[in-house]
């Protein structure tokens, strides 16, 4: 290029200028930009764990679309000549054959497909941890329970495609898990053996059901994830991030820093490391290795058959029911499979809705962008935690064999641990974490009130030992009075609009009774006034 | 054994069980015998007996009674056969410890020469299967893919998928053939101890057996690969699911933390 | 309610919050101090510092670089089927290894180095900035209601209610056709789940030897898998057959059984019984020869094979179908008949 030149170009605009004028003038990017460009982000690790699964969804799709290059989704059976001897002439179908090759014959094949199985594991576990960061913090308050729905959504999506993705090598360990789908379909009254010959094209397992699962787990059950993702991101900007109170932080504005050039580099930092470090374990650790379970039959069976993780509370739930079942007028009732069948959506949609059962407990209409501290909701957060108990105890109940095996326990005195603990655990841990949150209120109320605990002793003249407390700083007395306080609906706040009197309805009652048990003298103490801390500082002091 | 014993409807119809089993299997097993071994020298073959019973007398009479008739304490030995003896106590089971859902593998305690004494003592008390060769449970001339497929048909609802183990009722359990000797292995599919069911060669061949250790000693031996990296047990998806909980989410959170925090400011001075 | 009677106007500028003690606002101490001030990181005075904090961001790309060509080298150079032992892993895929450490750190140390560039190099002031309401104001919220009505105005939905009625019956009625389309996608159930290829004369063939079973095989305490004879793994319906009849074959006293049809369908003391679980169809085969219990090693179910297999523990609602067995002219197991019940999970039909 000549310098006149150069120059000549110079005169007009450099060529990422006139690059971003083309696209501007066709797409405008301007005014997008303009908005989000200097986007504020603020920093808390635990805002990062919705990255995690963003960037796990991209690796999975990433690793996904090269693993179909290799995998034949049939049934066709076809006899094993590839490297591993120990299944050499054995039969198997295509799916499980393709898999092996990808497996053993495809050079890093090994690693794309460990990559995706581990990355499909994380993603999950990060959804969890992600949605429980949002409920303990109080983010899916308005206006976010559209975006909470999208996620709940997303996580109810993932396990299904897992589960349709890790049933697709036709190995005997998901074949077992897939035999187990479809005693679950067939359980459903009425229609029970009519969608189970739908799902299958036939009776069980015949020669359908891994290439009906592949077009779910690759097409349909993605192509839906991605659509709620991009609508949860756009919703995530259009809202701008929640944040923890703190000094100069209000309701009305979002600090922390900018998307050009700090979290571009931060961001997209996160995904090469969350990618390296996937791709390490993956290096590291064998997971799901179908080639020690060999091929699905459906006379075959080894012990320790269990779904992954978060199939897990559901497998409990099928463990620990007792095994009912109705006869009446030539007809089954399949109630040991069907309960379980219907309690599992439940569980599920007991935290799901949450945000919305709370939001008609408080009457709350306003907009909330400061984060709560779960101490500070304590009966949100004591439900949080007991339904998580939930969770774990029926996760208990799906490896109940694993834990029997490593703890030397009795198969049995587990399954009756579950059965009772599903219903007492969730119990417990909910009083518990009441009265723990209660406590840590009492003391952040200490805090404020009497100062920090210096840990240094003085002693008086008059013999006395005192510790000095010291008081706290502004910036700390603000962010630990900074939360908002109910006060329970009975007692007032909610008046009719026009303060017509009406006829007051049971759902008024059951509302005024949780807004009691949520905000009522039982449920939080109340926070530190300004006149108490005057009175306390303009005293004697501390003591 | 107690525990197992006094769960027995009929202590007598149960030495009938066994001896109508190991005639089937032992007799069966006679015909393949080479011939040599019927011959062996019998008076070498008295000495040991006595050696056994002296052994036997100081060890396992207590429960097993003077003449391994059995008592409450234990099952009669008549007709277990020499098998039987090798497996138990060459695996440490026997001599047991204490009653429990199950009696566990441990240190064995008896040298071989005197598990070799014992057994023939109790093989002199009821005829029953004999101790397998090397060349019954050798590596020569086995197919480990079939051996695999008989694993998974027989053996994996049990010991799991490559023999790691798994849960039975009560306390109960199968364990680990990890480390097993293949000679117990087969012995172990020979007698069925405990609650183990037998597979006897009229059901599962002696070529069947060599195939399953083969098989065995393919995926859960001294030298066996586990291609993609730490094998977590070999358990399935519980063990892997911690470990992505542990160290995938674990570790990934900890760079988030990282990321996150925020840069040491200058100190001020 | 809230405690959101904060001062709006706190700027950093007017605040002087900063010893550790001081309470700045006398009349409202809780009160929002605003924004601390910003505090200099020791790259953003320090010039040394921040070459150092260059030098690192610039290592890692070059780390990342050279893990890349590593890969690439690894994938070239080692063999797909070459074992290696690493010393806490054990042995592994040496491919597999090589490939994911040099991928994993390629990725790990761009991403470290651009948050490293971040954190130490980018500016690290902190930005407020304002939310707007996501609800409109009320002026466009009456704009957009007056719009809507005047559309749906023109549009005459509301007074031609034919055309709204014919319309709504239209779209509801159409999905019908996808409906339809899933019909093919299996067979009806009718009887199917009740038959198996079991029938009177089907001699029980073992699994193991692919040999029919003589009486004199099966031994007290020993445990047998059976399929009929005539089915072959190689069989284009095997998987779907295999399903419903795999037969587990036990031999107890005949003294033990405590079930009179069970000894009655039995052939001195052998007994047959589907190895399908009745709770979602795993293969059951559990079974503990001294208690001669069976446990479904998926959900633990637990059948008592001395007494009908009926359910003694776990979620199955039923015992395991008995198959009624004889002996054939030649001596060998056969089966007297089909299963009188069908196997496997239950189901509404079941009955």
């Amino acid at each position: 290029m000549s310098t006149n030149e150069t120059n000549e170009r110079r005169d007009k605009a450099p060529a990422g200028e006139r690059v971003a004028d083309w696209a501007d003038g066709r797409l405008g990017i301007y005014s997008l930009a303009k908005s989000n460009m200097r986007k504020i982000f603020p920093d808390h690790w635990s805002f990062m764990l919705g990255e995690v699964c963003l960037y796990s969804f991209i690796i999975i799709i990433l690793t996904g679309v090269y693993l179909t290059l290799f995998f034949h989704p049939s049934m066709n059976e076809v006899t094993y000549h590839g490297s591993y001897v120990p299944l050499q002439g054995q039969l198997m179908s295509e799916a499980f054959n393709s898999t092996m090759h990808i497996s053993f014959d495809v050079r890093g094949g090994l690693l794309i497909r460990q990559i995706h199985h581990w990355a499909a594991l994380i993603f999950l576990a990060a959804m969890f941890v992600h949605m429980m960061r949002v409920f303990f913090t109080g983010a899916f308050r308005k206006p976010r329970e559209v975006n909470w729905l999208f996620g709940f959504l997303l996580f109810v999506l993932g396990m299904f495609t897992g589960f349709t993705g890790y049933s697709l090598p036709d190995d005997l360990l998901s074949g077992t898990g897939v035999r187990f789908m479809e005693g679950a379909v067939l359980s459903v009254p009425i229609v029970g053996t009519y969608l189970s010959f739908f799902l299958f094209g036939g009776e069980f397992p015949g020669g359908d059901f891994v290439a009906r699962f592949y077009s779910i787990h690759i097409l349909l059950l993605p192509g839906i994830m991605l659509g709620l993702v991009v609508g949860h991101l756009i919703l995530v900007f259009y809202h701008k991030h929640t944040q923890f109170a703190g000094p100069g932080k209000t309701n009305n504005n979002v600090v922390g820093m900018p998307l050009l050039p700090v979290y571009m580099a931060k961001a997209g930092g996160f995904f090469f490391l969350v990618f390296g470090v996937i791709a390490a374990v993956a290096a590291i650790a064998s997971i799901n290795p179908i080639w020690a379970m060999g091929p699905y039959r459906p006379d075959m069976v080894s012990t320790g058959a269990q779904p992954d993780w978060y199939m897990g509370f559901s497998e409990g739930l099928i463990r620990v029911m007792p095994g009912w079942e109705i006869n009446f007028w030539g007809h089954t009732l399949v109630l040991g499979v069907f309960i379980p069948l219907v309690i599992f959506p439940l569980v599920l949609v007991a935290i799901a809705v949450y945000p919305f059962i709370e939001s008609w407990v408080t009457g709350d209409k306003s907009e909330h962008h400061i984060l709560d501290r779960p101490r500070n909701v304590p009966t949100r957060t004591a439900f949080g935690a007991a339904w998580i108990s939930w969770y774990f105890v029926l996760l208990v109940g799906g490896g109940n064999d694993i834990w029997a095996t490593h703890f030397h326990l009795s198969i049995n005195s587990i399954t009756w641990f579950v059965r009772v603990g599903f219903f007492v655990v969730p119990v417990l841990v909910f009083l518990a974490t009441k009265r723990v949150c209660l406590g840590l209120q009492r003391r952040d109320k200490d805090k404020v009130l009497h100062g920090r605990e210096s840990g240094i002793i003085k002693r008086l003249p008059h013999g006395e030992f005192v510790e000095i407390h010291e008081p706290l700083s502004q910036d700390a007395l603000h962010t630990l009075t900074a939360h908002e306080q109910y006060v329970p609906a009975a007692i007032g706040a909610t008046v009719d609009e026009n303060g017509v009197e009406r006829k007051v309805k049971g759902t008024e009652k059951l509302r005024a009774k949780l807004s009691e048990a949520y905000y009522g003298e039982e449920s939080q103490i109340a926070k530190p006034t300004v006149e108490e801390y005057k009175e306390i500082t303009s005293g004697h002091g501390h003591h | 054994m107690k525990k197992l014993s006094t769960r027995r409807r009929h202590p007598l119809a149960a030495v009938v069980v066994l001896l109508l089993a190991l005639a089937a299997a032992g007799g069966a097993f006679s015909l393949l015998a080479p011939a040599s071994k019927a011959q062996a020298d019998e008076s070498a073959q008295s000495l040991s007996i006595d050696e056994g019973k002296k052994l036997f007398a100081v060890g396992c009479a207590s429960c097993h009674g003077t003449g391994g008739q059995g008592s409450s304490d234990g099952p009669s030995l008549v007709g277990v056969g020499a098998a039987a003896v090798d497996f138990q106590v060459g695996t440490g089971r026997m001599p047991a410890q204490q009653p429990g859902a199950q009696i566990p593998a441990k240190k064995v305690i008896y040298s071989q020469a005197e598990i070799d004494q014992l057994a023939a003592y109790i093989a002199s008390l009821g005829a029953g299967p004999v101790i397998p060769t090397k060349n019954e449970y050798g590596p020569e001339g086995s197919d480990i893919a079939k051996g695999g497929e008989l694993f998974r048909t027989n053996c994996a609802q049990c010991h799991n998928f490559t023999g790691k183990g798994g849960a039975l009722t009560h306390g109960k359990f199968a364990p680990s053939l990890e480390g097993v000797a293949p000679k117990h292995i087969y012995e172990a599919m020979q007698t069925g101890p405990q609650n183990m069911p037998s597979f006897p060669d009229t059901t599962l061949s002696s070529k069947n057996k060599k195939d399953i250790i083969a098989y065995l000693n393919a995926v859960n031996g001294d030298n066996t690969e586990s291609p993609g990296g730490l094998e977590l047990g070999g358990l399935g998806p519980v063990s892997e699911g911690l470990f992505a909980w542990i160290f995938g989410l674990g570790a990934l959170i900890a760079v988030a933390v990282w990321v996150a925090a925020r840069t040491a400011k200058a100190k001020k001075s | 309610m809230s405690s959101q009677d904060i001062p709006e106007e706190n700027l950093p500028a007017e605040q002087d919050a900063h010893g550790a003690v001081s309470v700045a606002d006398e009349q409202n101490p809780f009160a929002d101090p605003g924004l601390p001030p910003h505090e200099h990181r020791v790259q953003d005075i320090d010039e040394r510092a921040a070459k150092r904090s260059e030098r690192v961001v610039a290592f890692l790309f070059t780390v990342s670089m050279l893990a890349t060509v590593g890969f690439i080298a690894s994938y070239v150079g080692i063999p797909h089927n070459k074992a290696i032992f690493v010393f806490p892993i054990g042995h592994i895929n040496a491919l597999n290894f090589a490939l994911g450490l040099t991928l994993g750190t390629a990725l790990f140390t761009i991403g470290a180095g651009a948050v490293h560039w971040a954190r130490t190099l980018m500016s690290d002031v902190e930005i407020a900035d304002e939310r707007h309401a996501i609800e409109a104001p009320p002026e466009v919220k009456a704009k957009v209601l007056a719009d809507f009505k005047q559309g749906a105005k023109e549009s005459a939905l509301g007074r031609r209610k034919l055309i709204r009625n014919t319309m709504f019956g239209a779209l509801a009625l159409f999905p019908l056709s996808g409906v339809m389309l899933l019909r093919d996608l299996g067979p009806l159930p009718g009887t199917k789940l009740r038959h198996t290829l079991w029938s009177k004369g089907k001699l029980l063939v073992n699994m193991n030897t692919n040999l029919p079973l003589r009486p004199s095989d099966v031994a007290v305490g020993s445990l047998t898998f059976a399929k009929p004879e005539g089915l072959e793994e190689t069989d284009e319906e095997f998987q779907t057959e295999i399903a419903k009849s795999a037969l587990m074959i036990v031999r107890l006293q005949p003294e033990n059984i405590k079930d009179k049809r069970e000894l009655e369908w039995a052939h001195e003391g052998i007994v047959a019984f589907s190895k399908i679980c009745t709770h979602v169809g795993c293969p059951i085969s559990l079974y503990e020869q001294q208690t001669h219990h069976v446990l479904c090693p998926c959900h633990q179910s637990t059948f008592d094979l001395s007494d009908g297999a009926r359910v003694i523990f776990g979620p199955a609602g039923h015992a395991l179908p008995q198959l009624r067995i004889g002996v054939s002219d030649e001596g060998y197991l056969e089966a007297l008949g089909d299963f009188e019940e069908p196997v496997g999970p239950a189901f509404w039909e079941r009955g």
